[in-house]
């Protein structure tokens, strides 16, 4: 600190000031996410108990019979240790060596599914086994010390079939981010690349339509939507399909109210890449498509990647489409958890709604951790450079 | 680059974007002035009940949807001009309601209490997300190097999390006797029932809608900070400026551009408040204009969803964004005339 000029240095009151603002800030961010993560793990008379530290330490569930020994939590903190370890170095390696060349991409993917797999076998399978063996030698240090049940987390999985919506959200954001990206990575490259008059007005037409409400969007589909198959009937014949809860269906209209902001993201994203790469490959006899396949999309991949993120997000994270234009048997899984809470029957249920509301948000705490970066970078890349 | 190629990078995303959200916008249009309704006949029934010497009989006019050879009931669709509006806007009650100059009765219907909503949140948070966020801007600035990626990390949970869950996780504080109600009621020493009223629902739904957007501000104002002139700083302290002067003059015109592009991002956004109607379960206390059509769009008990209702109240909440959009529209506009691109 000696370096700093002596006017530019900070009183210890506004240092204090700022760190303990920073301190409040980052309690409140995490708390809300961290406190439903410990209420999902306890039963429903824990998980509502006017007392935090109750919550935290679940008597009532630890009397049912399930609780962490001390051992447990040494174990488990091992395991976990060992597990961020094993990602953070043996995985990319063993990646790099096992995937063929120019497929990084679907290595990953398959090791990461393997990784995730047997992370979890070996976390709910592997370890309870050998910690039950080991609780039941080592006497008091056994003993439950925090209660914690996953029992939640079984009926709202297997019994309430959960992993259905799991799938359907898959299959939407699936077909979203791929859809998004394909069609808007074409249409940012040409705006970037051309300074006409209608490149402007199709920007400046986008920008309102990322305004509008998506309700009012969902007004106009649902009623085609629903009485597709006579609307369609004329031109496709018999077989016109219902597109009232076709996941293809939402998955075309979550594209489209993505596309505006999906564009101007790309766009501003290619116009870091100079121009004159384009025009080398031109010179070299390709032509515009080929200069944009060969020369131009290898250097995109960071914009490409932090778009798919946010076409990512909107689809996940969407509730009002997918509530409207799905029906009950297809239903995503940000809508489905809406069924808990409208019971509102008991205060399991309300546990249940936790614990699929933390299931919910998993991913999503694993994307920031691994995407941080991208996701900063997306954030800036539109406000900067405007 | 010629118009052909160009046509064929920008042609399938225009396309989607004309099918998908100009053409709705148009069916919205159209549909709110009509009304679809199933065809209902009268029909009078004889009921007849076994007596002694004769029965007793008994008819009754019902009204019953008439039914096509499907078994499907049969409805119309007619030209209805206004009336979706009016049945939504209510200018009778209303009109009552602002003579009688009773704020609460205007409240009955549900369009004024919704734009009452909408207005007052978008307009409260604004100042707020601003706030928060170039405040924890400059405080991650301010802190050491190694404990900034861990503080964005933190940061960008609140950001990235899906709002009706997010906005669940602060219900689940509060609700019934929450740990942070019962913390409420053993400082405040009374009975507290955040749930019971619409006051204390729109708080929590303020505090949400801060905490969710507070860090998408405080990560643009980051990277603005980061670009500032440090010249120009030093001739403001040259210059004798103090620290609340060198903030006022020279740090926050620097990010006033930045400001405006969170300014308009965060009014697009908070026009559409929605999913905390969702996650507070509020729609008996507080609603907004896109839960308005929502709840139009929702099947009611007898499996009819109201288009018709629902267009008009789309409509008339698009009439807002128009005037939301127009000043920017014309700035834009302005730079591009002025040949900056």
């Amino acid at each position: 600190m000696s370096d700093t000029p002596r006017a530019m240095r900070q009183s210890l009151s506004l240092r204090l000031g700022s760190a303990g603002f920073l301190a409040l800030w980052c309690l409140l961010a995490a708390f809300p996410i961290f406190w439903i993560g410990v209420m999902s793990f306890k039963s429903p008379v824990d998980a509502f108990d006017a007392n935090p530290l109750n919550v935290i330490f679940g008597p009532v569930t630890r009397d049912g019979g399930d609780g962490l020994s001390i051992i447990d939590i040494v174990l488990g903190l091992v395991y976990l240790f060992f597990a961020v370890k094993l990602a953070l170095g043996w995985l990319p390696k063993m990646v790099a060596q096992h995937s063929p060349g120019g497929q990084v991409w679907a290595g990953w993917i398959i090791g990461a599914l393997a990784y995730a797999i047997s992370f979890v076998v070996g976390l709910f399978v592997i370890l309870p086994l050998i910690l039950n063996g080991l609780n039941a030698i080592l006497g008091p240090l056994g003993n439950p010390l925090i209660g914690l049940t996953t029992i939640h987390y079984w009926s709202v999985w297997v019994d309430n079939a959960f992993y259905e919506n799991f799938i359907n959200s898959l299959i939407v954001t699936v077909g979203v981010v791929t859809v998004s990206l394909t069609v808007g990575t074409l249409a940012g490259y040409g705006l970037a690349r051309s300074g006409s008059n209608l490149a402007f007005w199709i920007l400046i037409i986008a920008l309102i339509f990322r305004a509008l409400p998506h309700s009012v969007l969902v007004a106009g589909y649902l009623p085609v939507f629903v009485n597709s198959a006579e609307i369609l009937r004329p031109i496709l014949g018999e077989n016109a399909p219902t597109l009232y809860g076709q996941p293809l269906a939402v998955i075309a209209v979550l594209v489209s109210i993505n596309q505006p902001f999906t564009i101007w993201m790309l766009r501003s994203f290619f116009q870091n890449i100079p121009n004159e790469l384009d025009e080398a490959a031109r010179v070299d006899g390709c032509t515009h498509f080929q200069a944009f396949r060969w020369v131009i999309m290898p250097v995109m991949w960071p914009g490409v990647i932090t778009t798919g993120l946010f076409s990512f997000l909107l689809a996940y994270n969407d509730f009002l489409v997918t509530s409207l234009l799905l029906d009950q048997s297809n239903q995503t899984m940000v809508p489905a958890i809406a069924g808990y809470f409208n019971r509102e029957t008991t205060t399991t249920d309300q546990v249940e709604a936790v614990a699929a509301a933390v299931s919910i948000t998993a991913p999503l705490f694993l994307l920031v951790m691994i995407f941080q970066r991208q996701i900063v970078s997306g954030l800036t890349a539109g406000a900067v450079k405007g | 680059m010629k118009f052909k190629t160009f046509a064929a990078f920008v042609g399938p995303s225009v396309f989607l974007m004309l099918l998908f959200i100009a053409a709705p916008l148009v069916t919205v249009f159209v549909g709110a002035f009509q009304l679809t309704q199933p065809v209902v006949e009268m029909v009078e029934e004889e009921t007849c009940t076994p007596g002694f010497v004769t029965q007793t009989c008994t008819t009754t006019t019902v009204t019953r949807p008439v039914l096509d050879e499907f078994g499907e009931v049969v409805t119309t669709t007619e030209w209805v001009g206004w009336t979706n509006f009016t049945r939504v806007l209510d200018p009778e009650a209303a009109g009552a309601a602002i003579r009688a100059m009773d704020w609460g009765q205007l409240m009955q219907v549900d369009f004024y209490a919704a734009l009452r909503f909408t207005l007052m949140f978008t307009l409260v948070t604004l100042p707020l997300v601003l706030g928060t966020g170039l405040a924890i801007a400059l405080a991650v600035n301010n802190a050491a190097r190694s404990i900034r990626g861990p503080v964005i990390f933190i940061s960008l949970l609140p950001f990235i999390v899906t709002p009706v869950i997010g906005a669940l996780s602060i219900r689940w504080l509060f609700i019934g006797d929450g740990i942070l109600t019962s913390a409420l009621e053993v400082w405040l020493d009374r009975d507290i029932a955040m749930f019971a009223q619409a006051w204390t629902i729109e708080l929590m739904m303020l505090f949400y809608r801060v905490w969710h957007v507070a860090p998408f501000a405080f990560v643009i104002f980051y990277a603005g900070l980061q670009t500032v002139n440090q010249d120009t700083l030093e001739s403001a302290i040259i210059d004798g400026a103090s620290r609340w002067e060198r903030l006022r003059y020279v740090i926050i015109p620097h990010l006033m551009p930045l400001i405006i592009f969170i300014a308009l991002i965060h009014l697009m956004d908070t026009y559409r408040v929605f999913e905390e109607i969702v996650g507070f379960t509020s729609q008996a206390h507080v609603i907004s204009l896109q839960w308005l059509t929502y709840d139009f769009l929702q099947p009611d008990d007898a499996g009819n969803r109201a288009f018709g209702r629902a267009s008009a109240s789309a409509m008339l909440t698009m009439v807002g964004i128009v005037f939301l959009l127009i000043p920017l529209l014309r700035r834009t506009w302005r730079d591009h005339k002025g040949g900056s691109h």
